[in-house]
């Protein structure tokens, strides 16, 4: 077992991935706890954006999982994001009970709601760990059985696509009613701890930035494990030619199955990392278009590769950080016009100029 | 000297009297009168209003009319004046004038309200234009009040109007189905029951229910309980009709917005995730004609919505010619990468959009011809606009259908679209029918664009909202054929309206899409399958 583990990458991709894991996990906290002047090197803010990289570079992960190797194009994996964020933002929101406006046990939106009691489905999620794992089961869920009707039906291609996409469209519809109990149009927000210690804290972001970026590395090894794996080699036939894989004997229903659950549940983790560090969640995470920008992160970086699915998702996040800021009106012409490069002239990726280069020097 | 004062105070109070008494004698209104229609008591009120309708109803009723609509106002000098756009009428004797200082409205309250509009529904019974008769009688038939009723009774024997006596006859039997009279009581049942207005349903079948005031005689209890289940029927009649209109209505918008999608998804396999601009981009050619009309043409703006079609049909399809030879061409035969580069395009289009017009909706205001509604029964009433964007679709099919069976680009393109390679080797140019093809997809778009915009807001983001539906709609039918699209759309339309009664809107557009998602897991292909070999590509 420890073997095929080492056997993921050669020994200086390894060297690579221990020095940028470290740096992001040792070395940014450290700078940010160091100050020149009155301000630190690294501010609070940058380490926030860069732990919500890390999640959006987990999602990326999940979805180059499904498309990158499966084949399998969806335009909902924001449903299963948005879900993994309730998940934790219930768990955060019952932990600050007689803390909200109203001084209630319940959440402030229900007492808004003149409800008595919490809803049935929101017992246990006072508990962490319970949070925690269903984060990671409530999405696969999901996937399990969205992904065994329409597999076993053999929808493929644009049809799955467009359907995941009605799916993402009716969960945001749902989520906004008041009625469903996840606060509606507002979501969850305004929360004051997590596991006891107070949000407002920047030791307590800085733990949760080093969590969600071990998350993240964690889900990358786990990938790479998936991908190097056979199981891998039979999802990448399924891709190339589902027909042939079946009649060669292999169940692809089972294969593409599996993969779609363990993407749904990669897509959970990262929304749970996500909420504390945002402060949020609410129904507009579940937008159709939040789902297509996933999957363009992956096109942009490199679909097929782990490494540039996520190197993809701290790219466009980055340029869409920097250009919401500076210049908003021209963001959506940028990214309309990444779409439209990237598919046309770049169909592997960033991370194909980065081989191309190695080639040319080799 | 207190008895001086009271006999002082009588004689005023009867000289007050005498000179109202006078004042009503001749079918005057006092100004004391008009003014005690502002006091803040109620009942005050109440009593002005019943004196001013026993005046002349030439005075009395553009009095009250006026009150009821805000438009009777006192000046400085005491004088009420009727304000009707800027033109002064003195309240008191109809004669148009010039006010003193400052016009304070006096205003109608909601406590007031009821009364007030009674007595002008009595003094309209008895102006000389049965239309106005007929209004009030139905007005009075709605809500019929005792001292209202007498009045009915004493004019239905003179009512020449046959509806305005309909109306009356209906009102009476309101009235006397509480009567104490056996046959009076069972006359009103038989009335009621063949008025169909099922206003009355509950009332009528709360006399059936035991308790206090509920009908004894057997009689009248079998008329009640027939009239009621009449009505019962009656409504489940209208509601099921209505529901069947308003579904055919929904449907024909969503056909409008999916059937341009149909042509490039359903028959080239072109996923167009920039259909939705096309839509939007052809409601805002509705906007420019209009702009256009208002600044250059302004004695003919009415016209603005039938120059408009052609306008966004070119502008569009031009745009779609211009994006097919861009973007789409690199992209056949990878329809995941073509349906990632067309969302580029419509994010393109969006922000274009934004920094041409702004971010907020514009105005596109339907012309005047199209203002109104067509009233099929008393409770379903369907805009003009509507019927229009029915009539509109049905035209835009007809044009669809003609191009693809009866012309030579038509003929070319189902060739293309059945068999790619066997069309290339005889002699067809596929590419440009390629071209045309999404050219005509985004036309028709753009015809759907100018339907939309009478119906509901435009804005950068009008595509974003048809883009998901119009695909449901498209996958539903079956890809490939436009009559699957045709079905698929009334069929959704219709569902959509029978659902939203029983589960709220958001909630049935929820269990529609949940509904599509598990259709195509038992029909993959969709409605209409195609058949043979087009259907393995």
């Amino acid at each position: 077992m420890l073997e095929r583990i080492t056997r993921l990458h050669s020994g200086r991709a390894w060297l690579v991935f221990a020095v940028t894991i470290a740096s992001l996990t040792v070395l940014v906290p450290l700078l940010a706890q160091i100050s020149v002047g009155n301000s630190p090197l690294i501010g609070e803010a940058t380490v926030l954006l860069l732990g919500k990289f890390a999640c959006y570079a987990m999602v990326a992960i999940a979805v180059d999982l499904v498309w990158g190797f499966a084949g399998i194009l969806s335009l909902g994996h924001g449903v299963f994001f948005a879900l993994g964020g309730y998940c934790m933002g219930m768990n955060l929101m019952l932990s600050m009970a007689g803390q909200g406006v109203y001084r209630s046990k319940l959440p402030d939106f229900m007492v808004f709601l003149d409800w008595k009691e919490l809803p049935w489905f929101w017992h246990g999620f006072s508990n962490l760990i319970f949070a925690g794992v269903m984060a990671l089961l409530v999405p696969m869920a999901l996937a399990v059985a969205i992904g065994y009707l329409a597999f076993r039906s053999r929808i493929r291609g644009v049809y799955l696509s467009l359907i995941t996409q009605a799916l993402t469209l009716a969960a945001m519809l749902l989520f906004f009613r008041n009625e469903t109990g996840f606060g509606g149009n507002n979501g969850l927000t305004d929360f004051k701890q997590v596991y006891g210690y107070s949000l407002a804290q920047s030791s307590t972001k800085l733990a949760i930035y080093i969590l969600a970026m071990l998350a993240f590395a964690l889900v990358y090894l786990l990938g790479q494990f998936i991908v190097k794996s056979r199981f891998g080699l039979v999802l990448r036939a399924v891709r190339d030619a589902e027909a042939k894989a079946r009649f060669c004997g292999y169940d692809t229903l089972r294969f593409k199955l599996t993969i779609w659950t363990i993407s749904a549940g990669i897509c959970g983790l990262a929304g749970a990392f996500y909420v504390p560090l945002v402060g949020i969640i609410n129904p507009s995470e579940m937008q159709p278009s939040n789902s297509i920008e996933m999957v363009i992160w992956v096109a942009v970086g490199g679909r097929g590769t782990l490494v540039g699915a996520a190197i993809g998702a701290a790219v466009i996040n980055a340029a869409k950080s920097w250009f919401t800021a500076a210049a908003p009106d021209a963001w959506l012409f940028i990214l309309g016009a990444i779409f439209v490069m990237v598919t046309i002239l770049l169909p592997d990726g960033l991370i194909s100029l980065l081989a191309k280069r190695r080639v040319s020097r080799s | 000297m207190q008895t001086i004062h009271r006999i002082l105070i009588a004689a005023i109070f009867t000289l007050c009297m005498q000179s109202s008494m006078l004042a009503r004698a001749q079918g005057m209104v006092e100004v004391q009168t008009v003014q005690r229609l502002g006091s803040a008591n109620a009942d005050d009120v109440k009593r002005a209003i019943g004196e001013i309708a026993r005046a002349d109803p030439g005075l009395s009723l553009p009095l009250l009319e006026a009150f009821s609509a805000g438009k009777l106002g006192i000046d400085e000098q005491a004088t009420a004046w009727i304000q009707d756009s800027g033109v002064l009428t003195r309240a008191t004797d109809g004669v148009p004038g010039k006010a003193s200082g400052h016009v304070r409205t006096i205003l109608a309250d909601n406590q007031t309200r009821r009364h007030l509009d009674e007595a002008i529904s009595r003094l309209r019974l008895r102006s000389p234009n049965p239309a106005i008769r007929r209004a009030a009688s139905a007005e009075i038939a709605h809500h019929p009040e005792p001292e209202s009723v007498d009045i009915l009774r004493e004019l239905i024997g003179h009512e020449p109007d046959l509806q305005a006596r309909e109306q009356m006859r209906l009102a009476i039997a309101k009235s006397d189905i509480q009567s104490n009279d056996r046959e009076k009581r069972l006359a009103a049942a038989r009335v009621i029951g063949e008025s169909g207005d099922i206003s009355m349903r509950e009332p009528l079948a709360a006399l059936l229910l035991p308790g206090e005031g509920c009908e004894r005689d057997p009689a009248v209890k079998k008329a009640i309980r027939s009239a009621v289940s009449a009505m019962e029927w009656q409504e489940l009649k209208i509601r099921t009709l209505a529901n069947l209109i308003y579904g055919l209505s929904l449907g024909s918008v969503l056909l409008l917005a999916a059937l341009g999608l149909a042509i490039t998804f359903g028959l080239m396999k072109v996923i167009n995730m920039a259909h939705g601009e096309m839509l939007m981009l052809g409601a805002y050619s509705t906007y420019l004609s209009q702009t256009a009309f208002v600044k250059y043409a302004p004695r003919w703006l009415g016209l603005y919505l039938v120059v408009a079609v052609p306008l966004a049909f070119m502008l569009t399809a031009a745009l779609g010619l211009l994006l097919e030879r861009l973007v789409v061409r690199r992209l056949y035969g990878r329809p995941l990468e073509t349906l990632l580069a067309t969302w580029g395009l419509s994010l393109i289009l969006i922000q274009a959009t934004r920094t041409m017009f702004g971010a907020q909706n514009v105005t596109v205001a339907s012309p005047e011809w199209l203002a109104g509604g067509w009233e099929l029964m008393p409770t379903v009433v369907i805009p003009y606009s509507r019927v229009l964007v029915l009539g509109f679709t049905c035209v835009v099919v007809s044009f669809v259908w003609y191009i693809l069976q009866r012309t030579s680009l038509g003929l070319k393109l189902r060739a293309v679209t059945q068999n790619r390679e066997m069309a290339a080797s005889l002699g067809i140019n596929t590419e440009r029918i390629d071209a045309w093809t999404f050219a005509l997809g985004s036309g028709v778009a753009g015809l759907g664009g100018v339907a939309l915009s009478q119906l509901g807001n435009v804005g950068p983001e009008l595509g974003q909202q048809h883009i998901i539906d119009s695909f449901m709609v498209v996958v539903l039918g079956g890809v490939g054929n436009i009559v699957g699209s045709i079905v698929g759309a009334i069929g959704l339309g219709v569902a959509a309206k029978f659902l939203e009664p029983a589960a709220g809107a958001v909630l049935g557009k929820i269990a529609i899409l949940v509904a599509i998602i598990l259709f195509i897991q038992w029909r993959p292909q969709g409605l209409f399958a195609l058949k043979g070999r087009a259907q393995e590509s």
